[in-house]
Formats: C-alpha cells, sequence, structure tokens
C-alpha cells in the first residue's frame, strides 16, 4: 500500500519534469543512457555479447548446433531465440519456465532480426533436407534496470555478428566430423536494433529506465535498420495517437546511428 | 546433436607431477573475485576461477513467498544453482533445473547455512541465486566461495566465511582444484567448503577411489587450498569498501 502511494508521488514528479523537458537522471527526453559492451570472455558460446545500458546488464550466448531443418523449409537453417529473466536480476523475476514477459522480449527480438532478413537462413544448410545448422541464441538477464528490449536486441546482435561456426561435414553413413579449429564467420546483412520508448504525460521518453517504465502511461518499440526503414513494431501498454506513433518512428529512426556504433 | 565428441587427452599429469595445463599438484587456477557488481541485488559477486565466470546474488531477508514454507523462528535460506545454456564447453545445456542442479542448489544451501544468524530473521527468506555463465570444472566449490561473499555484501549477519575448493585424484596423485581436463578424466573429485574460522567442514562430496591416506592428504589439500581462496575473498570485499571510503573522500 504504502509502495503504491510512493509510485504515485514518484508519478507525479516524473510527470512534471519530462512535461518540461527533464529527466531525473539528467538525461534529455531521446538520450540513451551510457551503454558498454564488456569486452571479456564470460561463456562457452560461439558468440556472445554481455551489454551493460545504464545498469541494465545482458548477457547473449549464442550456441550452434546441428538438426534436422523444419519440413516446410528443408533449405533453411534453424533461429531459435530464448529470454530469461534470472531471479538473481530482479527482487519480482521468480524462477520458473519463461512467463509472458520474457516470451514477448524474445519475440520481438526474434522478429527484428528476422524481418530485417540478418541472417541467410539458406547458408544454415549442410544437407538439404536432413542437417542444418541450428542457432541457439540465449539471452539472460543479469541486472533488471529498466528497458529490456533495447539491451536484448543490443546483446543478441551484438553476439550474433560475432559468432563463428563450426564446418561440420556430413559423410556417407550420416555421421558428421568437425574439427573445432575450422570455423566460418556468420555473415549478418543487417545489424538492426530496437528503440524503446514510453509514454509519460504526452511526451515520448527514450530507453526508460525502471522508474520510468513503472510510471509510464503506455510504450512503444521499434526495430530499425541501417537503410532507414523499420523491421518490426511491438505497442505495449496503453494508447498512443497516430501523431505520437509517428513521431515515436522518428524518433526510433534517428536512434539508429548511435545504437550501430556498438555493434563495431 | 552434438558437434563435437571431446577427446581424451594421452596423459593428465606426467611423472615429475606437472599437470596437463602445466600446474603444479598443490596449485590453484587462477583466481578473481569482484564485489557488489550488480545494482538490483542485496548482495553480489562475479567469480573467475579458471575458465569459470559465475555470477551470485543475494536477496533477502525478506517477505518468505509461498508463505507456507516460512519458518517461523528461523530465516528461510534457499539456493538456486543454474547453468545457463551457453556455460558448457560443449553442446548447449537445456535452459532450467535438471537432477543435477537442484542436487548442487542443495548442497550448497546446506553449505552456507551454518555461518547465517538465521535465528535473527524469523519468517523471512534469504534467497542465493549462483548463475553459472561459463563452466570449466570446480562451479559448485566457486559458487559457494562466491556466495558468501555476496551474502557479506547484502550486510547478512554471518559468522565468518565460507570458502570452497575442490581436490582430485589423477593417477597417483592428489591435486588441487582440479580443472576441465582432469575433472572429465581424472580418477575422482572432492569438493570441500570450509567455514574458515573454526575449520568445520561445510560441504563435503567425493566420487571416485581414495585409500584412507589419500582421502586424509585429500582433505589437507583442500584446507590448504581453501586457505588461499579464503584470502581473496577477504581482500575482495576490503576492496570494494576502500573504493566507498576514496569516492566518499572526494565529494567533500
Amino acid at each position: 500500500m504504502s509502495k503504491k502511494i510512493v509510485e504515485l508521488l514518484l508519478k507525479d514528479h516524473i510527470n512534471a519534469l519530462v512535461e518540461r523537458g527533464i529527466r531525473r537522471d539528467g538525461r534529455g527526453l531521446n538520450d540513451y543512457r551510457d551503454i558498454e559492451i564488456m569486452s571479456e570472455t564470460a561463456t562457452h558460446g560461439d558468440g556472445e555479447c554481455w551489454v551493460k545500458l545504464g545498469k541494465t546488464q545482458v548477457i547473449t550466448g549464442v550456441k550452434v548446433d546441428v538438426g534436422p531443418p523444419y519440413p516446410d523449409t528443408p533449405d533453411k537453417g534453424v533461429f531459435v531465440v530464448n529470454v530469461e529473466l534470472l531471479p538473481l536480476a530482479s527482487p519480482t523475476f521468480e524462477p520458473g519456465p519463461p512467463g509472458p514477459e520474457s516470451i514477448e522480449i524474445a519475440r520481438v527480438v526474434d522478429r527484428t532480426i528476422r524481418s530485417a532478413e540478418a541472417i541467410d537462413l539458406e547458408k544454415l544448410v549442410i544437407k538439404r533436407g536432413e542437417l542444418v545448422y541450428i542457432l541457439f541464441v540465449d539471452i539472460y538477464v543479469l541486472d533488471y534496470d529498466g528497458n529490456l528490449f533495447d539491451a536484448a536486441t543490443l546483446s543478441a546482435v551484438g553476439a550474433l555478428s560475432k559468432t563463428t561456426i563450426p564446418v561440420v561435414h556430413l559423410d556417407e553413413e550420416g555421421n558428421i566430423n568437425a574439427d573445432p579449429n575450422e570455423r566460418f564467420k556468420l555473415e549478418l546483412k543487417s545489424k538492426p536494433a530496437t528503440v524503446t520508448m514510453v509514454k509519460i504525460g504526452k511526451k515520448l521518453v527514450v530507453d526508460p529506465n525502471l522508474e520510468e517504465e513503472q510510471v509510464a502511461d503506455g510504450r512503444i518499440t521499434f526495430g530499425v535498420k541501417e537503410d532507414g526503414r523499420i523491421c518490426a513494431i511491438q505497442k505495449g501498454p496503453g494508447s498512443l495517437s497516430i501523431e505520437q506513433v509517428e513521431e515515436a518512428a522518428r524518433i526510433a529512426l534517428s536512434k539508429y546511428e548511435f545504437l550501430s556504433a556498438y555493434y563495431r | 546433436m552434438p558437434i563435437f565428441v571431446e577427446k581424451k587427452p594421452d596423459k593428465l599429469i606426467s611423472e615429475d607431477g606437472t599437470r596437463i595445463d602445466g600446474r603444479k599438484p598443490d596449485e590453484l587456477r587462477p583466481i578473481e573475485i569482484k564485489v557488489g557488481v550488480l545494482e538490483r541485488a542485496d548482495g553480489s559477486a562475479y567469480v573467475k576461477w579458471g575458465g569459470n565466470r559465475i555470477l551470485v546474488a543475494v536477496y533477502g531477508p525478506r517477505a518468505a513467498h509461498p508463505r507456507h514454507q516460512a519458518i517461523p523462528h528461523e530465516a528461510l535460506v534457499r539456493c538456486r544453482y543454474d547453468m545457463a545454456p551457453f556455460s558448457p564447453s560443449t553442446d548447449r545445456k537445456k535452459p532450467g533445473p535438471d537432477r543435477r542442479s537442484i542436487e548442487l542448489s542443495t548442497v550448497i544451501e546446506e553449505a552456507l547455512k551454518p555461518v547465517i544468524f538465521k535465528e535473527m530473521f524469523g519468517g523471512t527468506a534469504i534467497d542465493i541465486f549462483v548463475e553459472v555463465l561459463r563452466s570449466d570444472a570446480g562451479t559448485r566449490v566457486a559458487g559457494i566461495t562466491g556466495a558468501s561473499v555476496a551474502l557479506a555484501d547484502a550486510g547478512i549477519p554471518i559468522r565468518g566465511l565460507v570458502t570452497g575448493c575442490s581436490v582430485g585424484k589423477v593417477g597417483d596423485f592428489i591435486v588441487l582444484d582440479p580443472g576441465h581436463e582432469e575433472d572429465m578424466w581424472g580418477d575422482g573429485d572432492m569438493p570441500v567448503a570450509f567455514f574458515m574460522e573454526t575449520g568445520e567442514i561445510t560441504l563435503l562430496q567425493a566420487d571416485g577411489q581414495y585409500t584412507y591416506d589419500e582421502f586424509q592428504r585429500a582433505l589437507k589439500l583442500a584446507y590448504n587450498g581453501c586457505k588461499q581462496v579464503y584470502e581473496l575473498q577477504k581482500r575482495a570485499i576490503i576492496e570494494k569498501y576502500e573504493k566507498l571510503k576514496l569516492e566518499g573522500e572526494t565529494d567533500e
């Protein structure tokens, strides 16, 4: 109960500040928090990326596996995105199978990468209809201080852009052979990013931190890519006017260059 | 299906006791401990131990949910050991608990409980989350080592630190802190944890076969290893607060 009262007071305070174009942490309305890509090797993935977006921390490891393709796409590799909201990351996350929140993030990241046509899945075929590469993209949230969508996309695309795949040979008897030192680089045709905004009062605020997310009246995420096109959209809770959605799209597109610098 | 099948090396240890990774039988792998690495957790630690990378978070004392698990006269201490899908050097691990991680969660919990002043926090829960990001043999002892530092970081009253370290048997040698190959193809693994203040053992498991003499030597070697790790734990905690002190001083 008392928590709710504090939230209401905080909401009024944040609303009043945003109305004047100010945020509690000193950012402008369209500014991201500091982004850091950790350089150390922290997983056994075939590609990995540990991202700090402000105080939010997300790590992605890509594991390459082989297996049969889906029956309806015999000439394509498989790409799977999974998000885990570890109980380590927040007092509100509980152990257990992925819930609606983590599934939504996983699907938005998946959709952004898939519709940007970032991965040429046809190049991930070892033997048509029989054996293809499977890319498991596991996104692990380590510390939750808001905006998991953008942190997850940065981390996932960052990890994919560093992924190398073992060259797998299939002999006549159907056995697989691979040399641990023989690998090829996963080429990405696009490196998309997502830009998430929340509606606070009448204004849009980019890269919300946790308290901004908690008091927001609406949320929208755009997937954007290098050619200035939108490649995914996800509206969260709340409602937005046509003008606001258009403004959100313009802001999102204008942020691509800034975000993509962290893929280099 | 797995792409690679790991091959057993010809030799794990030479006659003079030089191990496959170049260490002497009583030598630890490089260890680094960082304290307070997570924002949301009440206490946290990041442990680099050889090729292991482990994050530990502690929450609590906090309201125990579900309520029926709460114990009126003491805190409920719960541990969840989990391996990330990208943590094994071999193929991907399916997310979520399996039989191994459930057992490890229990033994880690039991290794830490003896030092926690549980009786001070009746009806509450203290949650310890051990997340293995990269595994390279000895994750449970590295997890315990990180967890006790994270408990201290969370400000939870403890009698002292618990320190873990494994010993193993490779051929006729008893070795400290077995590495990946020794763990896979060695002749035995014995993870041990001590409450260092008193020398009491809070974790002890083993597989493999040992004579009584070997067992005694193994325990002694584990204790000597833990003594070194204990110094690193204390150092890590001090470092965090030294940094805070310096930041405080510049503010004045």
